[in-house]
């Protein structure tokens, strides 16, 4: 129920008392979402849609941040799991 | 697909757990509170790749299973009453009240619309001026923003013949009376990324320091799910009891202010009953005197139906604060199944129960 899907802003249009909709684009999927929850989202943007509604606009650059963190963790167990192996190789 | 593909990385989700297999030491619980949460960590088989000792205990994240039976049967009643169009989102269609479900209702002739958004209801209320139309406003935090902006809109361009059935709930007061609860143990806590997105986190601050667990605001793909329990895990290993953001790509702290303005123009907290869970203080949201022309339940009448429908063998009230595991239901996959479901969580797709069935036990059958 909570689910909520990101889509690209493909464009904007203001309807009847300034809602404002757009266009968004799901993978090639276009629907019309509301966009009046983020008044700061621009053509281009991303954002995450639930019944119809963007919810926020998603940060590319804390979306980059994560992914750096997780291959840095990546790396580290990769040569945590090497150096074990090589300890045990030592020993036997 | 952008901002998806990237979350359903094994090489990241298998550097994770042995990260977390170094980190737990004993056994310990986590709970994801979100359904959808559920639905992925069923769906990707999570608790498999995760060492034995860590336990996830599904939480009551599903707005469809929590939905009282009373307000299911007040939307039957509606759905049966000539003057009105019923809308409502279609997972709510086969949510058992006391006396069948909105499904019944339409083969009986009642008029049921299943709507996606909420502004699909208001458009419906302006094209059907001689009806009266009652959107069946279920749906957390998430929801809210969306069915407040239907109501303004409807309100601001003169649409008189369109009402809410109010059903909306807030997280945060149900994560607390389950924390209070002396039977739970809950050891950390990952809370629901897009409720989080509308609410931020502060709510969650007070929280994790007055019930001294560590809560990470998780989002839903298989690599966040992970990311936020070896977020929780590591708090848990150095006894910090804060808040953390592993949704950071959509959770700002402060939420989404515009939202939240919108929500409390329009609503005001209320008690609100959990179905199997009995009503927790403050935990509902209604709307408020200024918005009262919409509200379904003042504008009909109900006749007064018998209560406390007994549920009979369905133990979802355990499920949904993760006493129980749906496995451990006698009438799981016998006589409760998602094509005659005996409770709300065999309904929706995140209902715990029908993660289950559709997952679990379809691989439990496969072996055999
Ligand atoms: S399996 Fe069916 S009967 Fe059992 S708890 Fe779940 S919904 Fe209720």
């Amino acid at each position: 129920m909570c689910l909520a899907v990101p889509g690209k802003i493909l464009e904007i249009e203001y309807k009847d008392e300034n809602l404002k909709m757009g266009k968004v684009s799901f993978g090639g999927i276009v629907k019309e979402v509301c966009l009046d929850l983020v008044p700061e989202a621009k053509t281009g943007d991303y954002v995450l849609v639930h019944v119809g509604f963007a919810l926020n606009t998603i940060d590319e650059e804390e979306a980059n941040k994560l992914l750096e963190t997780l291959e840095e963790i990546f790396i580290a167990e990769e040569e945590f799991i090497s150096k074990k192996s090589n300890n045990i190789n030592l020993k036997s | 697909m952008k901002f998806l593909d990237e979350y359903r990385n094994y090489k990241y989700i298998f550097a994770l757990t042995k990260k977390i297999d170094q980190m737990v030491t004993s056994p310990l619980s986590i709970m994801e509170i979100c359904g959808g949460q559920t639905h992925t960590i069923l769906k990707y088989d999570l608790e498999s790749l995760l060492p034995d000792k860590v336990s996830l205990i599904h939480g009551p994240g599903c707005p469809v299973c929590v939905t009282p039976v009373e307000l299911i049967d007040k939307a039957i009643e509606l759905a049966l009453n000539p003057e009105v169009i019923l809308t409502s989102f279609g997972d709510m269609l086969r949510v058992p009240g006391s006396e069948g479900d909105l499904l019944l209702a339409k083969a009986n002739g009642g008029n049921v619309k299943i709507v996606y958004s909420p502004l699909e209801a208001v458009n419906l209320a302006k094209e059907n001026p001689e009806k009266k139309i009652v959107f069946f406003a279920i749906g957390f935090e998430t929801t809210v923003p969306a069915i407040a902006r239907s109501v303004i809109l409807a309100k601001n361009n003169g649409i008189k013949n369109y009402y809410l059935l109010c059903a909306n709930m807030l997280v945060p007061p149900a994560i607390e009376a389950l924390l209070a609860n002396n039977q739970s143990k809950i050891r950390g806590i990952l809370a629901a990324g897009h409720v989080c997105t509308v609410m931020g986190l502060e709510e969650y601050e007070q929280i994790a320091e007055k019930y001294q667990v560590p809560i990470v605001a998780t989002g839903f793909e298989p690599l966040d799910i992970i990311t936020g329990i070896s977020m929780v895990v590591e708090m848990i290993s150095k006894n910090i009891n804060t808040v953390q953001n592993e949704y950071s790509r959509a959770i700002r702290k402060e939420g989404n202010q515009n939202a939240k303005k919108l929500i409390f123009e329009v609503f005001q907290r209320v008690d609100r009953e959990w179905r199997g869970i009995g009503t927790i203080p403050k935990s509902g949201l209604h709307l408020n005197d200024k918005y009262s022309d919409y509200d379904a339940e003042k504008i009909f009448e109900f006749r007064s139906l018998p209560k406390g429908k007994k549920e009979g063998l369905c133990i979802a009230g355990e499920i949904l604060q993760g006493f129980r595991k749906p496995n451990e239901c006698v009438a799981f996959g016998n006589e409760c199944k998602p094509e005659h479901p005996l409770g709300a969580p065999m309904v929706s797709s995140e209902g715990a129960c029908a993660a289950y069935f559709r997952y679990k036990f379809k691989q439990a059958r496969s072996f055999t």
